[in-house]
């Protein structure tokens, strides 16, 4: 399967019953396989909609109704989003939104990128808000971490992104799927809105006018999102027990990077990965601790230099941070990574290390 | 013996209007919340509140609402309604709402044929913003931002949102009314009345567009609201059945 249908069939088996989406190239395989399943479920919406706001929009609504919702699109489309994402983060509603980013800015090209880094684990929309990005980097993680992402954002009521990019998308993997979640079995919503049979009626809203309540509101979010840094940042490393210098890269980036550590290793350098799973949460506690031993952190992202920016702040100076970086599109080959990272090792004279 | 005759409608809350003296919201909150109750249908309505005068209608209307960004009521109600089939969903929302900033998805909605009902409060400016022009602002009419008023080759002339809504196929039933009098509150009772029931039916997206008095920001006394409404207001957007296929 294509990466973009993993993440539809894994969405369908995370329960989702309802999608609606715009065409945008590179992920349009994800709303065409979406049609089909939402019709092979007796209680599956899919809606074509008119514009990427009213995709969101409607993804809000069927939020509010209680059903596990999601929308997709690529970059230019989660710009035109970000308002119903906002809404999403200060009504407290869960979403998946999937950004198979390509590049930018402006319209730019559909080649693959991660030109949106910036916008993701910022929020993006208006506000004082949060959104849980995660970063899968192959299939199978396509699949598992589309079903943490219906599980956060009903656990914690709250937008989640799911930030692949073009090549993600397309690229053919085996998968295995978890089992097929029954929507009618989860447990019930107390919030939501369905009538106010037997209960008094029920308000989902975003504005507060009186300051003081706003101002609760918002630490209210807050302590959301400081109980979400501590439960599921989450990072994988590969190689690092004797590293000198590490490698943090995500997604098809660190794919890339791992054949251009394999190279390095070949040829004696002690290289090492580190893979945010969780781009926010930032994992920063795991580079903190990595940087006991490693003093050279080498950051690879297909655009000019995003993430490096948590790095560094997740490091406040205690290791030195390199920056390698191919925007536009660009997708590196292992080679050219390998040949960064062992002129970068050179260059610090870790070959001569202790 | 005592007969009770005049009573608040059970499902507006007790809340009293922060509306401006004299502004027709008060008058359609009610109207819609009476016809919510004489139909039975308060334990299984959803409402979608626009951004504008009527943002906080969720304070008094006392069924289940949910906020809608500017402009995208028709959206969030097509969300709720295609997951609740069952329920009556509503949304309310003013002429800058439904007729600028949300046009694509009040089209859109009425041509999927959405089984919704719409609430159009046309007053013809942007009351809560401080009276800057709106889609549906008259010619010649002043605003703040239409100084010396609306010019149709500057400013545009006023759109006929109802009558391009007519246009799509999936819009069932269309009907402008207006507040100013009694006689024109007691039709646009019935035309909520029916475009509610038009939804019970499972016919298809309905709409009322009700023309509705706005003395703070036209800087005239109700009467003289009212009157203007009737006199002028009617001239551009005529009280008829615009679309009717219920039947």
């Amino acid at each position: 399967m294509r990466g973009s249908q993993v993440i539809g069939e894994a969405a369908v088996r995370a329960g989702c019953r309802f999608y609606a989406g715009y065409p945008i190239t590179p992920q349009n395989e994800l709303p065409e396989f979406m049609s089909g399943a939402m019709a092979d479920l007796e209680d599956g919406t899919f809606i074509q909609a008119e514009s990427e706001i009213a995709a969101i929009n409607m993804v809000i609504g069927a939020s509010m109704a209680g059903a596990r919702a999601m929308t997709s699109s690529s970059s230019p489309g989660i710009s035109l989003k970000q308002e119903g994402i906002s809404f999403l983060a200060g009504l407290e509603l869960p979403a998946v939104i999937v950004n198979v980013m390509r590049g930018g800015p402006g319209l730019g090209n559909i080649a693959p990128s991660q030109g949106d880094y910036f916008q993701a684990t910022r929020g993006g929309g208006h506000g004082d808000y949060r959104a849980i990005v995660l970063a899968p980097a192959h299939g199978q993680e396509l699949a598992d971490l589309t079903r943490d992402a219906f599980e956060y954002a009903d656990r914690y009521r709250t937008p989640v992104m799911i930030l692949a990019d073009g090549m993600m998308g397309q690229m053919m993997e085996p998968v295995v799927f978890p089992d097929a979640v029954n929507p009618a079995k989860l447990p019930r919503k107390s919030w939501i809105l369905d009538g106010a049979r037997e209960r008094p009626s029920r308000i989902i809203r975003s504005l507060i006018l009186d300051t003081v309540e706003m101002e609760e509101h918002n630490w209210k979010l807050a302590r959301k999102y400081r109980m979400i840094s501590t439960e599921i940042p989450r990072a994988e490393t590969y190689m690092t027990e004797d590293a000198r210098l590490v490698v943090i890269a995500y997604g098809t980036a660190a794919r890339i990077a791992r054949g251009g550590i394999r190279r390095a290793r070949e040829m004696g350098l002690k290289v090492g990965l580190l893979r945010p799973v969780t781009l926010w949460p930032f994992p920063d506690r795991a580079i903190r601790e990595m940087s006991r031993l490693v003093k050279d952190f080498m950051v690879f992202e297909m655009n000019t230099g995003q993430m490096v920016e948590d790095v560094r702040l997740a490091l406040e100076g205690r290791s030195a941070v390199h920056f390698y970086g191919r925007p536009g599109g660009i997708i590196s080959t292992p080679d050219e990574v390998g040949k960064a990272i062992s002129s970068l090792y050179y260059r610090q004279h870790l070959k001569e290390g202790p | 013996m005592e007969e009770l005759v005049f009573t608040r409608p059970r499902y507006l809350k007790k809340a009293p209007f922060h509306y401006c003296p004299g502004c027709g919201h008060s008058i359609i909150h009610r109207l819609v919340a009476e016809v919510i109750e004489e139909l039975g249908i308060g334990d299984r309505t959803i409402g979608v509140p626009p951004a504008g005068c009527a943002v906080i209608a969720y304070d008094y209307f006392d069924v289940d609402m949910g906020e809608a960004p500017h402009g995208r009521g028709p959206a969030v109600a097509t969300g709720i309604k295609r997951i609740l089939p069952d329920r009556i969903v509503f949304s309310y929302q003013g002429d800058g709402d439904i007729a600028a900033i949300g046009t694509a998805e009040t089209i859109h909605a009425a041509n999927r044929g959405e089984n919704i009902t719409v609430i159009f409060v046309n007053n013809s400016c942007y009351g809560m913003t401080g009276g800057q022009m709106a889609p549906t602002t008259l010619l010649g009419q002043n605003s703040t931002t239409t100084p010396g008023g609306r010019d149709a080759r500057r400013d545009g002339a006023p759109i006929d949102l109802s009558e391009i809504l007519a246009l799509t196929r999936g819009a069932v039933y269309i009907e402008r009314t207006a507040v100013s009098s009694l006689k024109n509150i007691m039709r646009t009772k019935k035309a909520i009345t029916k475009a509610f029931k038009t939804q019970m039916e499972g016919k298809g997206f309905s709409l009322v567009e009700i023309l509705s008095p706005c003395p703070t920001n036209w800087k005239m006394s109700t009467i003289d609201a009212c009157r203007r409404i009737d006199e002028s207001v009617v001239q551009t957007f005529p009280l008829k059945v615009i679309k009717d296929e219920t039947g």
